[in-house]
């Protein structure tokens, strides 16, 4: 039996997403940009998808823009400020624990002269508003956080830092890949104007996602091309994908407090699990503020990587770090942002639970658990 | 999918009571076919690419874990890249150039192989629940009829043999090991991969140090410690008798004849190297001559050192055929050797390994001609 405790790097399509998309895949060929009837019915089908997303964000379906997931979208968001402020290098605040998708663009802004604050997280993963809020200078052009850590799960309190935002007149990005599927977010009480999201996060298809650009917001297109998406992505839709997007998001947003209840049931059973038989773990992140799904830690004197493939071979898929760091031994920089040392970032494990997990699963992994990780323990090499 | 169709593991992997094992894969095609031999054999086997080098050089690099990983894919078996880069740094790559300015010439193979292809691999295997642990190797583990022991033997292929670089293993060890390749002929292994269809059956085998692609030691070592370095010293002959300047020792090794810039009526050669004094010492050919050497850190593969003096076949470098010799074990794990005729280019830094016949012995580390 394979167990899969993996859904923050990708979870699986659900069978309502196969079956939408095969559906556009065999029925519907033509460019939602032909005025013809086979253009008509490809254009329908991304629009029912646009106001699948815009509805369960809380937006107007002309602020969604379709992208190749949530890294287009975050270069999207802040590498359309490049051409917005028209050269004039300004100021950014994000935070210290951001996903690479963000802080590669920031990295980037700053060769050409911008400069970004990065504001610490505390020991929990939280970030102050206050600190945001001090961070503030008269240049600055944006303000960018990621909603919900994709190691960690902690969640910002993205509400305070977004008033406080607008109340300066700054527009907000927020990054909310890992946050869109498994808790509430309605932009009609939160005043955030960029936002970020991809489907495969929430059981949805790879290699599709969206910028949410509410109102006037302007930018400048990072793909340029034709007059898509209204002229702020050039490039032919991915019609199949988008309508899998649109599913998942009407799924998303029926059954959301349902996943809510299921997800934090199943975590917290394997945490209490999880320190009821084994020594010396320790939670990184808040417990609080959280998303539902997730779970990262620290497993004293075992090395992730190891104890992640020794699990492997035993049927558990796990993560240590993000997935994007294999192959890599750099220790997780969001756990360094947390305070943590090399080596208890490096001997760090996140679980995510998702659609398709039960007591029985985690239970399985329960019971394999102690012994890999005693092993672990005891391989001083790696 | 039918049959034929199927990766080669993927029919096994139902089996529930197979015995684990880890395959140490670089990419190329001996550990490949050795991998593949035991998938034929009905084992469960884990692939495991050691990362050493960080992507900083072309064995053991990310780019050879992705040649491992299409070998993995094929045979159908699980795959894992093992990030040791830091460790390879602190203990092969480190030692390596410091032996260079010690004015000793270093096998970094023979490190990396008893620690990271066997006791580390071995570790990580057991945290599999694996037991033990088969690399690509030419060589041959059987037991000594006479005492139960496990002996390590040459290859058949007696061209290919690798067991110069792997004399430290000892009875654990050997327990863990398993060489699928040691009783094929290369040509035979070629065979095999191309009839398995790995793509690496044609890869163009690796010959040097792999951290040094080029062999180019000197400018290694000056990149590793470019800090450590001694800068230009003498070059004197044996007498003591200034000759010339060098560039720094690490340029030079025993026994070697370029690179001295030396006019001289007859041919020089490196005959020592003073690292104290920063001094090449040169020397006719007749002074390259060894009649023996002091060895440290000897093992012995049986793991009795033996009470007295020991006749053996010695070789004082990889392709070193060999010299007949008594080996004299003192304490403190040192031992004397004493060939029958004079060796040539005995150099610090290199291992002595002692075989009887096709039987390692085991071996030791120079640390002086005699």
């Amino acid at each position: 039996m394979r167990v899969y405790l993996d859904h923050n790097a990708t979870s699986p399509l659900r069978d309502e997403v196969v079956e939408a998309m095969i559906r556009v895949l065999r029925g519907i060929h033509g460019n939602p940009s032909s005025a013809h009837e086979e253009g008509r019915a490809a254009r329908a089908a991304v629009d029912r998808a646009r106001a699948a997303v815009a509805a369960l964000i809380g937006v107007q379906s002309d602020d969604v823009l379709f992208t190749a997931g949530a890294t287009e979208a975050n270069n999207t968001a802040l590498l359309g400020l490049l051409g917005r402020c028209s050269g004039a290098a300004g100021h950014l605040v994000t935070s210290a624990a951001e996903h690479p998708s963000v802080e590669a663009p920031l990295e980037a802004l700053e060769r050409a002269g911008w400069r970004v604050t990065r504001v610490g997280v505390d020991s929990e993963g939280l970030l102050d508003p206050a600190q945001i809020e001090a961070a503030i200078e008269p240049e600055t052009a944006l303000v960018s956080i990621l909603w919900a850590n994709n190691e960690t799960g902690v969640l910002q309190p993205m509400e305070r830092i977004a008033t406080l935002a607008r109340e300066r007149g700054i527009p907000i990005h927020a990054d909310a890949t890992q946050a869109v599927g498994k808790i509430p977010i309605d932009l009609r009480e939160i005043p955030v104007d960029l936002l970020s999201l991809s489907a495969h996060k929430f059981n949805g298809p790879k290699g599709v996602g969206c910028l949410i650009a509410r109102g006037d917001l302007a930018f400048e297109s990072i793909l340029r091309g034709g007059p898509q998406e209204r002229g702020r992505r050039g490039g032919t839709e991915n019609v199949a994908a988008i309508v899998g997007l649109g599913v998942a998001c009407d799924l998303a947003q029926r059954e959301l407090p349902d996943r809510m209840r299921d997800y934090a049931g199943l975590r917290d059973r394997l945490w209490e699990g999880i320190q009821a038989k084994i020594p010396g773990v320790r939670r990184n992140g808040s417990a609080d503020r959280v998303l539902p799904n997730t779970l990262n830690v620290e497993f004293d004197g075992a090395a992730g990587e190891l104890l992640l493939q020794a699990l492997d071979v035993e049927g558990i898929a796990v993560s240590s770090g993000a997935a994007c760091h294999s192959g890599s031994i750099e220790p997780s920089r969001v756990l360094i942002a947390m305070g943590r040392s090399p080596e208890e970032a490096r001997g760090s494990l996140r679980f995510s639970v998702g659609c398709g997990n039960d007591t029985e699963q985690i239970d399985c992994a329960l019971s394999l658990l102690p012994d890999r990780v005693a092993s672990a323990r005891q391989a001083v090499s790696a | 999918m039918s049959a034929d169709q199927r990766p080669i593991g993927e029919v096994e992997r139902t089996n529930e009571k197979r015995e684990r094992v880890v395959a140490a894969l670089s990419g190329g095609v001996d550990s490949s076919v050795a991998a593949a031999l035991l998938v034929r054999e009905g084992r469960e086997v884990i692939g495991v690419t050691l990362n050493l080098a960080g992507g900083a050089s072309r064995c053991c690099s990310l780019s050879d874990a992705d040649d491992a990983r299409r070998v993995a894919d094929h045979l159908g078996i699980r795959f894992y890249v093992a990030n040791y880069a830091e460790r390879f740094r602190a203990e092969v790559i480190r030692p390596f150039a410091d032996d260079y300015l010690s004015g000793r010439t270093p096998i970094p193979c023979v490190a990396c192989n008893s620690r990271f292809k066997f006791d580390y691999l071995l570790e990580r295997a057991r945290v599999f629940g694996a037991d033990r642990v088969a690399t690509g190797h030419y060589a041959q583990v059987d037991v000594d009829p006479d005492t139960g022991r496990l002996r390590l033997r040459c290859a058949v292929d007696r061209q290919k043999d690798q067991t110069y670089f792997l004399f430290e293993l000892g009875q654990q060890q050997l327990a863990a090991v398993e060489f699928p390749l040691g009783k094929l002929e290369k040509e035979a292994v070629r065979a095999q991969a191309r009839e398995l269809g790995l793509t690496t059956a044609d890869k163009p085998e690796s010959q040097e140090i792999c951290f040094v692609p080029d062999g180019d030691y000197a400018s290694a070592v000056e990149r590793i410690c470019p800090d450590a370095l001694p800068g230009e010293g003498e070059i004197v002959d044996r007498e003591g008798q200034v000759l010339g300047l060098h560039p720094g020792i690490h340029h030079f090794t025993v026994g070697q004849r370029r690179g001295l810039g030396l006019s001289a009526e007859r041919p020089l050669y490196v005959a020592g190297l003073d690292a104290k004094r920063n001094r090449v010492v040169v020397g006719a050919a007749e002074d390259l001559h060894a009649k023996g050497a002091r060895l440290e850190r000897v093992s012995w593969v049986s793991g009795v050192v033996p009470d007295r003096a020991v006749r053996a076949t010695v070789r004082v470098r990889h392709r070193h055929v060999g010299a007949s010799a008594s080996i004299d074990p003192r304490s403190d794990g040192q031992a004397v050797v004493s060939f029958d005729e004079p060796v040539r280019s005995v150099a610090p830094g290199q291992a002595a390994v002692f075989y009887s016949g096709d039987i390692v012995l085991g071996g030791g580390w120079i640390a002086e001609s005699l």
